[in-house]
């Protein structure tokens, strides 16, 4: 589990975690305050508010005014990426240029799990990478207030040239991701391509084709299930969601990305779309054909997708975190080869072109407003996007980062990243994205995930999955106690 | 010493009451208040919402359903679990009939008393592991299907995990499975303690198993199965290890195999609602003392006085 900010929830996560949770709503729900008056919803710290956040002079140095001698406390998600890209390439970076300033760095497997009861004293560290299992809700976080405004980075000069600023060395739509409101909150560090995984091993043994329209893609399925191979998986009982990645990708080419955006502000109307429902169609197609590998509906995601990783079927839908996530049952087969393409276009009279892929800045860290040195958190940022510090990165865990221009130059390895990168490259500026999975985290899970649970079992036929998935954006859209989020295009 | 009585009880009383109170009662009016409010979890600050979050719950669908699972834990796993286990206890310790003792174990009895045991000192996160593994596809290592395939009954084989219907009976089975034997330990000690010459004087009667076991054995350890049978329906009441890790935070498919526990779980940690988690931890604390009550009235019955 890596990158993604759009993230399984395993179905046995692990003892440890959960454990530590039902101990943490022990504490919330029922702390052992002194007394019965004292409680867990924490209560007044009200006189927080007034403190100013420490600060020093602002120069050419130091375009944020950071106090040069306060100590600067880290958390790092100690998941996928390990801890060791801080300590090893980042910190040196900034510790080079601010000597004084001591780094208490923390490594943690379960971030909500050590943190939740320090947001909720008002008492949290001043950086933190908010991701994993353990993720708080960073929706949640933003409209409770707890989040520290980033503008002021990426407005500020950037690390390496101070006539570029930080938003100008980013990758497009890397800050959106981030973004509430018009005000952004996150940094989404590492950048995510999404398409489908094939096993490129079995395509060239047995001169299949990559398809790149739907029929191909169905003349190639037909090809692969006569050899007596699944052609495809997806995430199982877990996390079918991920099936919606190219139903929405197809849609998209076909009609365009304002389909997204009255999905993602929840219009009435938006997933009965013509050009979603071809494309579920044409997924469910899959179902009627019986391409999925058989019994896949009933799998935990790891084993569906091992299965995929040991040769069982050939496409799988993910995020360029597979290969990681897979690395040990790929190493167990030194010929195996893996690649990423675009999702194949429906038709050939579509409006977006073929090399189109769904990309997003994922790996989020954040400063919480009541850090206790959010200047200093903020130049950690600066100094993570240099491209000295992206670059670093980049080599130390296999993943491409929001930083425009850090990835050239840099050999990757790992031939799926690779084929990933080099279809970003292709897309140009046709990079789309969906916003409601981290808007709306109920929606989608498990909201459309069941939907389109059910039509991959072919349980519902397309236009009953579109009225599921327009009753639950429609619940959405009328709960007042959800903060809505509106984007323009 | 008369002068000094209330200080001297008061100085022992205090410290285990102010603890109680600190660590039982606060936490529940505590919940209540929570209830009573939209807190995500996060905050510090929160907006009393009055009975809202209660309102809410009443039109819930997926509270009904897993009402509806609880319900159906609370009712079947008791139930199954005591049959099972006071029938491997009487086989353990009075079901055989062996030359030079009239009332003993059946052949072995001393090795199943250990295996019974095994399922209790593995603790809830495996047992829901190994399950999720003996219900998965057979593709994917999935043991009861290859079983099944084994033995030519192929027919027999279902994608379990997949299927809604059978979700909350997976649970059922692996919630009995995990606890019968602690239950046959339990009803084994009871039935240590019946005098052997009360079965004697049953068998000189001419008395078969069955009644020996019906009008002999369940009367005299019936005290010891109403403590199981409440234990037991408070335990099932709350079934979260099990549905969390082998059906997922959805509880399943559609989330049919929901329960109680995982939907509070989920609420607070995942939709990051405790206001509305705290009120199902309210409907929950009220169910459960129900429950136990109704259970406790139920069962009483005449006490068998044995010496």
């Amino acid at each position: 589990m890596t990158s993604s900010i759009e993230r399984t929830t395993p179905a046995g996560s692990d003892r440890r975690t959960f454990l530590q949770r039902v101990a943490l709503t022990g504490v919330a729900l029922g702390p052992g305050g002194a007394f019965l008056a004292s409680c867990a919803t924490g209560g007044g710290d009200d006189d927080d508010e007034a403190e100013e956040a420490p600060s020093g002079d602002v120069s050419e140095d130091n375009p944020l005014g950071i106090p040069e001698d306060q100590p600067l406390e880290i958390y790092i998600f100690d998941g996928g990426f390990g801890d060791e890209y801080a300590t090893e390439i980042h910190q040196p970076i900034f510790s080079e240029r601010w000597p004084n300033v001591t780094i208490e760095h923390h490594a943690a497997v379960d971030i909500a799990g050590e943190l939740q009861a320090r947001f909720v004293a008002g008492d949290p560290p001043d950086f933190v990478n908010n991701s994993g299992d353990g993720q708080m809700d960073p929706g949640q976080l933003i409209s409770d207030g707890l989040l520290y405004d980033l503008s002021e980075l990426f407005d500020a000069p950037s690390w390496d040239d101070p006539n570029v600023t930080v938003r100008d060395t980013l990758l497009p739509g890397a800050i959106e991701a981030g973004t509430r409101n018009g005000t952004p909150y996150v940094l989404n560090y590492a950048f995510t391509v999404f398409g489908i995984w094939f096993n490129q091993t079995l395509l060239d043994e047995n001169g299949w084709p990559v398809p790149t329209t739907w029929q191909e893609m169905m003349d190639v399925c037909a090809d692969i299930a006569a050899a007596g191979i699944a052609p495809w998986v997806y995430q199982g009982v877990t996390a079918p969601r991920y099936m919606n990645w190219p139903l929405l990708s197809m849609a998209t080419k076909l009609a365009g990305p304002e389909i997204l955006v009255a999905i993602d502000n929840l219009e009435p109307g938006a997933w009965g779309h013509e050009a979603i429902k071809e494309s579920a169609a044409a997924i469910l197609s899959l179902r009627e054909n019986n391409y999925f590998l058989p019994g896949v509906e009933a799998m935990e995601f790891r084993d569906a997708q091992g299965l995929w990783a040991r040769g069982e079927a050939v496409f799988c839908p993910s995020g360029s975190w597979l290969e990681n996530e897979e690395a040990d049952a790929i190493a167990e087969n030194p010929t195996f080869q893996l690649a990423m393409m675009p999702d194949p276009l429906l038709s050939p009279d579509s409006v977006m072109p073929l090399e189109t892929v769904r990309a997003t800045a994922g790996e989020p860290y954040v400063v919480p407003a009541d850090a206790e040195n959010p200047r200093a958190a903020m130049e950690y940022m600066r100094a993570m996007l240099s491209l000295e510090g992206a670059r670093g990165f980049s080599e130390a865990v296999t993943s491409l980062t929001s930083v425009a221009g850090a990835s050239e130059g840099v050999t990757i390895e790992a031939p799926g990243l690779a084929s990933a990168q080099a279809a970003l490259q292709a897309a140009g500026d046709n990079v789309i994205n969906w916003y409601y999975p981290s808007w709306y985290g109920d929606m989608e899970n498990p909201g459309i995930d069941q939907a389109t649970g059910a039509l991959l079992r072919a349980e519902i036929t397309v236009d009953e999955w579109a009225d599921r998935c327009e009753a639950v954006a429609t619940e959405v859209r009328e709960d007042d106690s959800i903060d809505k989020q509106n984007r323009e295009s | 010493m008369r002068h000094g009585k209330y200080p001297f009880i008061l100085a022992f009383l205090l410290p285990p009451v102010g603890i109680y109170a600190i660590y039982m009662l606060s936490p529940y009016v505590q919940a209540i208040y929570i209830s009573l409010t939209d807190w995500s979890g996060l905050s510090a600050t929160q907006t009393f919402i009055g009975f809202d979050n209660y309102v809410e719950m009443w039109n819930d669908d997926q509270l009904r359903t897993a009402l509806r699972n609880n319900a159906i834990l609370v009712l079947v796993v008791p139930i199954l679990t005591l049959l099972l286990g006071l029938f491997f206890a009487s086989m353990l310790n009075v079901g055989g009939r062996r030359r030079g003792a009239a009332v003993t174990g059946v052949r072995g009895s001393s090795i199943y008393q250990v295996v019974y045991f095994f399922p209790l000192v593995v603790s809830a996160p495996i047992i829901g592991i190994v399950f999720s593994y003996v219900f998965a596809p057979e593709n994917a290592g999935g043991i009861l299907n290859r079983l099944l395939g084994a033995v030519g009954l192929d027919s027999l084989q279902q994608l379990w995990l997949a299927e809604q219907n059978w979700l909350i009976w997976i649970v059922v089975i692996v919630m009995t499975w995990s606890f019968v034997g602690f239950y046959v330990v339990l009803f084994s000690a009871a039935m240590q303690s019946i005098p052997r010459d009360i079965y004697e004087a049953a068998l000189l009667d001419g008395s078969s198993r069955f009644t020996t076991f019906r009008k002999v054995t369940v009367p005299l350890v019936w005290d010891t199965v109403q403590v199981g049978w409440v234990y037991m329906a408070i335990q099932a009441m709350d079934a979260f290890a099990t549905v969390h890790i082998m059906l997922g935070i959805n509880g399943g498919v559609e989330g049919a195999g929901d329960v109680l526990g995982v939907m509070m779980y989920r609420e607070a940690f995942s939709s990051n609602d405790f206001g509305y988690a705290a009120a199902i931890g309210v409907l929950m604390l009220v169910l459960t003392m129900a429950v136990a009550m109704l259970f406790m009235r139920g069962l009483r019955r005449e006490r068998v006085e044995l010496a």
